[in-house]
């Protein structure tokens, strides 16, 4: 049986679609069957960011009105053939997910696959609980910056009410994501610390991601970061995180890029 | 620009740190669990007191501190002068 994934933040811009793209890779590296899902109507990207922004025609929306068979939705990743992807519309009226309809999504992806990852949209309205509902394990991804930790605490507050496990008296397993995080800027005081921001949100860490170019050269290419660049520190980092989600013990560290002299005097940052 | 400064920069993390833990420590006191605790105690609180005297709708205060060791209720009812309050 699937576990359900859902990769949540309050805010805009953390890192939701980079994560989900990342993680999901990641774990159908490792041999998973793995489907990731936008959840994120009217604004999709998840189709974008892995790469598949021109093999849709049918979305998540079509599959829950009954438009379209699951299986004509599905888009298998061309590099990874145990990953798919169920993309979100663009043109449809959000309100068209309907909850009967995702619990039934969801019921049939889970006798497909190991791991159903599901993007959510930022905020904390209909998309965002339609998208953690379900889940079994949350992933809430924070920058070290006061506005995201802030909404990841509402989120963390909901995650705790309004899911399906909630609602049962069950946890949803919840881990927290630190991503753009520099060193050696939280070193200088300048950035909140790790363990300011866990001390604050008090949920287990499940990895730090290092502020680095090799994620905006992924997403400009259209492939998720752990594919095009494996080496890369951010791509470790992501790795680690899904050995640590599969219940691994993996010490905690914080890969970094090694630039030689060159690169130290010339390397410019990405945005 | 003054010289000093440049080079005794403040460090901007520690208030970060410090603004979220007591922003954090109100919300959650509001937000969390039971929706918006202070309000609903403000409602029944002005239903009480208006049984007997007529007050203002913005007359009852109530603050909540939540601290480590002790939490503090602090409720104010400001009640008018008895030539305004009539009934």
């Amino acid at each position: 049986m699937a576990k359900v994934l859902v990769v949540t933040s309050g805010k805009g811009g953390v890192g939701k679609t980079t994560s989900t793209a990342a993680l999901g890779a990641a774990l159908a590296h490792g041999g998973e069957k793995v489907v990731v899902i936008d959840f994120d109507v009217g604004l999709r990207n998840l189709d974008l960011v892995m790469g598949a922004e021109r093999r849709v025609v049918f979305d998540l929306i079509n599959v829950v009105q009954g438009d379209a068979k699951l299986n004509q939705a599905l888009i298998r990743d061309k590099r990874m053939e145990n990953l798919s992807l169920l993309p979100a519309s663009q043109t449809r009226d959000k309100d068209a997910l309907t909850e009967e309809g995702v619990a039934r999504v969801l019921g049939e992806l889970r006798e497909k696959f190991d791991w159903i990852i599901c993007d959510s949209p930022a905020g904390i309205e209909r998309g965002a609980t339609l998208a953690m509902r379900h889940a079994d394990v949350a992933v809430v991804v924070t920058n070290p910056e006061v506005s995201s930790v802030r909404d990841s605490d509402r989120i963390i507050g909901l995650l705790d009410s309004k899911t399906e496990k909630a609602e049962k008296g069950e946890r949803v397993e919840k881990h927290l994501l630190l991503t753009r995080y520099d060193p050696a800027r939280a070193e200088r005081g300048e950035m909140l610390k790790v363990d300011d921001v866990l001390e604050i949100l008090s949920i287990p860490l499940i990895g730090i991601i290092p502020e680095s170019e090799e994620v905006l050269r992924a997403s400009n290419v259209g492939s998720p970061v752990t594919l095009n660049n494996p080496g890369s520190a951010p791509s470790k980092a992501y790795f680690d995180a899904v050995r640590r989600l599969k219940g691994e013990t993996v010490e905690m560290t914080i890969p970094t890029d090694r630039k030689g002299l060159f690169g130290k005097l010339f390397g410019r940052r990405a945005a | 620009m003054n010289l000093m400064s440049f080079f005794q920069r403040r460090t901007s993390a520690p208030v970060a740190r410090e603004r979220l833990q007591i922003l954090l420590a109100h919300e959650r006191g509001v937000v969390g669990g039971k929706s918006d605790l202070v309000a609903v105690l403000r409602e029944e609180i002005l239903a009480v007191v208006r049984r007997h005297v007529s007050i203002e709708r913005d007359g009852v205060q109530i603050k909540m501190n939540r601290g480590a060791d002790m939490s503090t209720l602090e409720i104010e009812v400001e009640i008018p002068a008895p030539a305004s309050a009539g009934a």
